[in-house]
């Protein structure tokens, strides 16, 4: 072996840096494109269901969040935080959890308040304490009630225009309890109910909870808790007063239950961080979740629910953090040997 | 016997890219020079007993321990001292160095008695192995004969070696575990023998199925048995290691001999067997040097104070320009500059990385998604811990047990965020040593 074939590296264009040196290929960036890829079926049975007047909420509302944010950003003289892609999730998330008759100029304004109040007045992604989307969403509620709590009825043709002129519906939790179901299982199933565009279509919903599950995007304790807490608490007062409550099944597929506990109860930024604090998140979600249905003066409670159990989640972590290994929890016990 | 406790907490599974594995060790031939750093070793710097211009044989000694915690140092081959003067080293750091030109010879100085170790006393065995200049090889380089001496109110049960080389990329215990198991075998029962414990455990993580079916057919009728772990990083990390072969838990801010355990490198354990049988003090070791832009990436044993450069030299140089050049594994493996940098007592492998290996980016803030403490085998809460440490509250990440990190990087390994977490807990533990130390100071 000669010396002169033997190339040795260029040391001017080394890299230094603090180990580990291998990372996993992991983003934010990725993160919010899983999720939204995972929202996507149940988006498309919005439209399904709704008519093409849904997408062009979507399209609104992404559109106004992610413009809210580029112009925070800007006044704030930060670099674009766009291509993270965490303010097109807000705004698809706001849009579909909005009636798909909400003016134009109502989704920007929600877009507004989601991203503005709700995340960019904090620090932006990372630091809100509270679910930009719902921020959005509960605003326009207190704002517009009239607006945000009208339904059309699904319409025949996903190609049709919902409009003021299209026939309004109750919702399932809206209309009173009368000792039998508006609507068949089936419809209630596949979403063939009034409600938000993006919340009624169950198995659509489960589809993308189910990959964010496999992926680890999620805990699965979340949506477990919340929908089982829900089940359990509406069960036992169905069955104590089978006349004025609905029956739990009713309960879990409509509303925005589904929707809340796979995407919006598992935000990572607003939601604890541990298995345990998962499990408490869900149950808190669940139990307020059940006690506005059942006693509050307002027919859904998800939103709520989601919004006051964000508050808790500082105190969720600090209570529910581990002793670290070889931490002893029990001054005094001696190591057997 | 229990198999219970196989598991750690946390950790990863980083791709294992072990293309040495299959690679027989071969020695280095002679260099013209070595730079030959003084201190190999956590402690104080050896203290140069030669002078430029003197002879030196191979094995003489040329720097003897500066302290209590410290270690000898030996030539690694004969010639003269051309000077004693400073070195880098691979934290970036200057070391005290003796640059030892070679004559060519490679002439051995008088070995030190062999010493027939089952009758010999643990006194003797534990002097020799101060003699021989033997530390930690697996990469802390703790002089052994301090950690083979716990006070006398420990009571030391268990000793395990440590051959779970889970670094990926590094070949060169499962090498020499293949080579020369006999001499890993002694080792430890020599060193069992030093501590007085009857119980002797080598790990091996279930990669290397061959260096565990070996070590088990030439340890059966020994009190060494052999163990095979799960594939996960950091297996070999001394805290898990001992809780997953022994279910104990080495308290916070504690040692293993806290828990009746003593826990050593394959390496360590096969340098002390030469230096007990065979009189040989350390100044040669395997070092594995790969990396994808290598040509032929390999493991060798060097001698000690072999410049990076030869070393890639004789895996045949690069094909590419690497962007990193990394000493150590690449999880916890230091980033180096230079090539001028010697291989010391504890260079366990020499990884180049290319471009497409090494993910630069851009650190952005917590997204809270939870997988640092998923992952984090202290079961410690990096991405909390990382955002107050941030904000410089130190006490308050002394108060969260920040001194517990063992800095095996499984935190920013799988950060989406791409934080620089290790960087931000080592600024922590620094910061509170400071403190403590200033304290103390105080106090006094």
């Amino acid at each position: 072996m000669t010396e002169t074939t033997v190339r040795l590296p260029d040391t001017t264009r080394l890299v230094v840096s603090s180990s580990p040196h291998f990372h996993e290929d992991a983003s934010v960036r990725k993160i919010m494109l899983v999720v939204i890829a995972a929202l996507a079926p149940a988006c498309l049975a919005g439209v399904w269901t709704f008519g093409l007047r849904a997408l062009w909420v979507l399209l609104v509302c992404t559109a106004a969040c992610m413009l809210v944010e580029a112009l925070c950003v800007k006044l704030q003289g930060r670099a674009s935080t766009l291509p993270d892609g965490s303010a097109a999730l807000t705004g698809l998330l706001l849009g579909m959890n909005l009636p798909v008759t909400t003016p134009t100029w109502m989704c920007v304004v929600g877009a507004v308040m989601a991203i503005g109040i709700g995340k960019m007045i904090y620090g932006g992604l990372g630091y809100n304490p509270f679910n930009p989307a719902l921020v959005g969403r509960v605003a326009l509620l207190m704002a517009f009630p009239t607006a945000l709590t009208t339904w059309v009825a699904p319409l025949a043709s996903p190609l049709q225009w919902a409009g003021v002129d299209s026939v309004t519906q109750a919702t399932p939790l809206g209309t009173p309890w009368a000792g039998e179901q508006l609507f068949s299982t089936w419809e209630l199933f596949i979403g063939r109910t009034g409600g938000s565009l993006g919340e009624t279509c169950v198995p659509a919903l489960l589809l993308g909870g189910v990959l964010l599950i496999a992926l680890k995007i999620i805990r699965w304790q979340v949506p477990v808790c919340f929908i089982g807490t829900v089940a359990v608490i509406t069960g036992i007062a169905h069955l104590a007063a089978p006349e004025q409550v609905a029956p739990p099944l009713l309960h879990i597929m409509s509303g925005g239950l589904i929707l809340g506990a796979f995407f919006m109860a598992t935000d990572m930024v607003t939601t604890p961080l541990g298995r345990m604090g998962a499990v408490i998140f869900g149950v808190g979600c669940g139990v307020i979740t059940a006690v506005i249905r059942l006693w509050g003066s307002y027919p859904e409670g998800v939103s709520f629910s989601i919004l006051i159990m964000n508050a808790f989640t500082p105190l969720i972590d600090r209570y529910t953090a581990g002793k670290p290994f070889g931490v002893i929890s029990h001054p005094g016990r001696e190591v057997k040997l | 016997m229990t198999k219970k406790h196989l598991h750690f907490y946390g950790g990863v599974h980083p791709q294992e890219s072990k293309t040495a594995s299959g690679a027989a060790i071969v020695s280095a031939p002679l260099l013209a020079t070595y730079v030959v750093p003084l201190q190999q070793h956590i402690g104080v710097p050896a203290k140069p007993v030669v002078a430029k211009g003197d002879k030196v044989l191979r094995g003489q000694l040329i720097g003897e321990p500066g302290g209590f915690i410290s270690a000898a140092i030996h030539a690694p081959t004969s010639g003269t001292v051309k000077e004693i003067a400073t070195c880098l080293g691979p934290a970036g750091n200057q070391l005290p160095a003796v640059i030892l030109e070679s004559d060519g010879d490679d002439l051995a100085a008088e070995p030190m008695p062999a010493l027939d170790w089952p009758n010999a006393s643990p006194d003797e065995l534990k002097k020799r192995i101060a003699e021989a200049g033997i530390v930690g090889m697996g990469g802390a380089a703790f002089p052994s004969v301090v950690k083979l001496s716990p006070p006398p109110n420990k009571t030391i049960d268990t000793l395990i070696l440590n051959g779970v080389e889970c670094e990926p990329c590094l070949t060169a215990d499962h090498r020499l575990m293949l080579e020369k198991p006999e001499q890993v075998i002694t080792g430890a029962r020599i060193t069992a023998r030093v501590l007085g414990v009857k119980r002797v455990i080598i790990a091996i993580e279930e990669n290397k199925p061959d260096a565990v079916a070996l070590l088990q057919e030439k340890a059966a009728g020994t009190e060494v048995e052999v163990r095979s772990l799960r594939v996960r990083y950091p297996q070999g990390a001394e805290k898990q290691l001992i809780y997953a072969l022994t279910g104990r838990k080495v308290p916070s801010g504690g040692l293993p001999m806290d828990v009746g355990c003593v826990v050593q490198n394959v390496g360590t354990a096969s340098a002390i067997c030469e230096a007990v049988c065979e009189g040989k003090p350390l100044y040669e070791r395997v070092t594995t040097v790969t990396g994808s832009p290598l040509v032929a990436p390999g493991n060798w044993r060097f001698r000690v104070g072999t410049p990076y450069a030869e070393a890639i030299k004789l895996a045949g140089g690069v094909k590419v320009d690497p962007v990193k050049i990394i000493s150590g594994g690449p999880m916890m493996g230091m980033a180096v500059y230079s090539l001028d940098i010697p291989i010391m007592k504890n260079c366990s492998g020499i990884l180049l990385l290319a471009a497409d290996e090494v993910r630069q980016y851009e650190s952005s803030p917590c997204i809270r998604c939870g997988r640092c403490n998923d992952t984090c085998p202290m079961g410690m809460m990096p991405g909390i811990l990382s955002v107050q440490i941030e904000k410089e509250r130190f006490e308050l990440a002394e108060q969260w047990h920040v001194l517990d990190c063992i800095e095996c990087g499984c935190c920013a390994y799988g950060c989406p965020a791409g934080r620089p977490l290790v960087q931000l807990m080592r600024r922590a533990k620094g910061e509170v040593m400071a403190a403590r130390k200033a304290k103390a100071a105080k106090k006094a």
